[in-house]
């Protein structure tokens, strides 16, 4: 492998001063390393343990169960757990097949062709656009059939699945590109078609791969709120069709809780902090699950 | 479309059938649908803030024309921003060398799992940290920055009482750009070459001498496109700065007062839902500019990241 890193003379005094200098100061810089390490995990563990202390007195029976609607003060967050799980679903149901699909192409069809190299570039775009801008892509898409006002479910799912796309599409390409060769030859050998390859050897070879994948964009994705604020609008009832109505999930929930506190203000940032424990934990479970299902069922590839 | 498969094998071979067309436009049709989502992205920010480009000044919110209304939200951007990628970039390097070489083995994985945790967090449960925890905490500091510090610009004061500042949010964002950062950061440092790092330590370098001289030359233009990442990631945030930032408007460099810029995207997030008519259209005109702005910075990052890559 050729570098171009160029060592300078160990021996010669810039690097040095005395060795008892030297081991001085790999002292201090790994001490200041760890250090580091240390502060920025401090973050980490302040929220978990704030979170948990502060949202568990606000997460119960009536939390799960109830609804704000026609309840002054109080109420739980129903609405917004099944605004979560319908929001979720049909971004998923968008966002899984255009994913696995282009990502078979990047790995299976797009050899190295002009649409390939277009489709690996514009997917590396695809991530760095900011979650509120692909809010205001979806509100414009359909403000411009459905008029200025509308607020929809499927918007906010449209949105979000901007945002997934490019994830399941990294992590698919990943997996796919991993399976070996020679099993996709060994099929070709036995005279079967290369759809049926990709369909009964590809796919099955990278299951474990895809299922880890899929669910850990899902966790990116559902605590998403600024592009739900500007699609689905806030609600106070349970609705359960995304092609109809207003919807909210979880995340925008916790935010209109904090920013339009009810007379009692301290039970509405309960609840707002219940909301925040119940998205921590239901990331947390994916992302565990996820690990998990890679372990367990990965084809063992030799 | 021509089959040209991943092996010299799968190009002659199979014959191409019924299902074999199907499956393949398919793929391809899922390739093209996602290069027409993006450009419907730019299409459709386009013509919904065209009416904003065209209105006069008095129809526009504020009554300022869309530039005047556009520039401060983009200066605050830019500065919460570059604030949090100073502060973040240090540290992710630090967290990086740590878990490429200086933990031990063991651990490794574990503490990996515990940074990418930070990334998985909704940015939504960072806002309400940033104003219910971090702010508060940090009230005593920003008195402390007024009082020793104050001379300099960013620190003049008159300190928050709330922690609602750009020093505090710009913080939670570089909290949440460390995991990106540090990734990047990790990936290449992890792959500096052997034998150079062997050679260094046989050379009689200590640890830090070795990580010096060739662990970070070699991962130089990572920290460079991590960071860019990293800025792409804090330009576009939007819950954690609406929630934490009490803004006024104004263009101040000022970091520890009550009276801050907004960004662009925390500015949509509070007065889209509120907003109808021209209003709308020149906060989707502002979302361009982020549009832009973002695609620019993450454009550099992924230069940089590929010409490395063909080293």
């Amino acid at each position: 492998m050729q570098t171009s890193v160029d060592i300078p003379p160990l021996l010669a005094a810039p690097a040095g001063g005395s060795l008892w200098r030297r081991k001085l100061v790999n002292r201090v810089m790994t001490g200041l390393v760890v250090l580091a390490f240390v502060l920025a995990l401090i973050p980490l563990f302040s929220l978990l343990y704030q979170v948990v202390s502060r949202g568990l007195p606000g997460l119960d029976w009536e939390f799960l169960t109830g609804t704000p609607r026609g309840v002054v003060g109080g109420g739980g967050a129903a609405h917004a757990i099944v605004g979560t799980v319908v929001i979720t679903a049909v971004t998923s149901i968008i966002s899984v097949p255009i994913g696995i699909m282009a990502a078979i192409y990047l790995t299976e069809y797009g050899g190295k062709g002009r649409l390939r190299r277009w489709l690996t570039f514009f997917v590396d775009v695809m991530t760095g656009i900011p979650s509120i801008v692909a809010g205001l892509f979806a509100f414009a898409l359909f403000a411009i059939f459905l008029g200025p006002g509308i607020r929809l479910g499927l918007m906010g799912s449209v949105a979000l699945s901007v945002l997934m796309i490019p994830i399941v599409i990294r992590s698919s390409e990943e997996v796919l590109k991993i399976v070996p060769n020679h099993l996709r030859e060994a099929s070709y050998a036995l005279g079967t078609p290369k759809w049926r390859t990709i369909v009964k050897v590809v796919l099955p070879t990278a299951f474990a791969g895809l299922v880890t994948g899929v669910m850990i964009a899902v966790a990116r994705i559902v605590g998403e709120t600024a592009p739900l604020l500007v699609t689905t609008g806030i609600v106070d009832s349970i609705n359960t069709n995304p092609f109809q109505g207003r919807m909210q999930n979880l995340a925008v929930y916790a935010y209109s809780e904090y920013r339009t506190p009810g007379v009692m203000k301290q039970a509405s940032y309960d609840r707002a902090w219940a909301a925040a424990l119940t998205l921590i934990a239901i990331v947390m479970i994916l992302n565990l699950v996820a690990r998990l299902v890679y372990r367990r069922y990965r084809t063992e590839i030799r | 479309m021509k089959a040209t498969g991943v092996s010299p094998l799968a190009a002659a071979g199979p014959r191409r059938r019924f299902g074999d067309r199907v499956f393949s436009n398919l793929a391809v049709a899922a390739g093209v649908t996602i290069l027409g989502l993006l450009g419907g992205v730019a299409l459709f920010l386009l013509i919904e803030s065209l009416p904003a480009v065209g209105a006069s000044p008095a129809q526009l919110p504020g009554g300022k024309s869309l530039v005047d209304y556009i520039a401060p939200l983009a200066f605050g951007t830019v500065l919460a921003a570059t604030i949090a990628v100073l502060i973040a970039v240090p540290l992710a390097i630090a967290v990086a060398l740590f878990i490429s070489h200086i933990a031990p083995r063991r651990v490794v994985l574990v503490l990996g799992f515990l940074v990418d945790l930070l990334a998985a967090i909704p940015s939504i449960v960072y806002g309400l940290w940033g104003i219910f925890v971090l702010g508060p905490a940090a009230v005593p500091v920003l008195e402390w920055l007024e009082q020793k510090l104050g001379f300099i610009v960013f620190f003049k004061g008159p300190a928050s009482a709330t922690g609602r500042t750009m020093l505090v949010a710009s913080l939670v964002l570089a909290v949440m750009i460390l995991p990106i950062v540090s990734a990047v950061c990790r990936e290449v440092f992890s792959q500096t070459p052997r034998k150079l790092q062997e050679g260094a330590l046989a050379l009689g370098a200590t640890r830090w001498e070795m990580i010096r001289m060739t662990v970070l030359p070699f991962g130089k233009s990572s920290i460079i496109s991590g960071s860019m990442l990293g800025l792409g990631r804090a330009l576009g945030e939007t819950m954690a700065v609406t929630i934490i930032l009490s803004v006024s408007g104004i263009v101040t460099f000022n970091l520890i007062s009550q009276a801050n810029p907004s960004t662009i995207a925390a500015n949509i997030a509070l007065d889209f839902p509120e907003s109808s008519g021209l209003a709308v259209n020149t906060l989707i005109a502002s979302g361009l500019v982020l549009f832009a702005i973002t695609l620019v910075t993450n454009l550099a990052a992924r230069a940089i990241i590929s010409r490395q890559n063909i080293q």
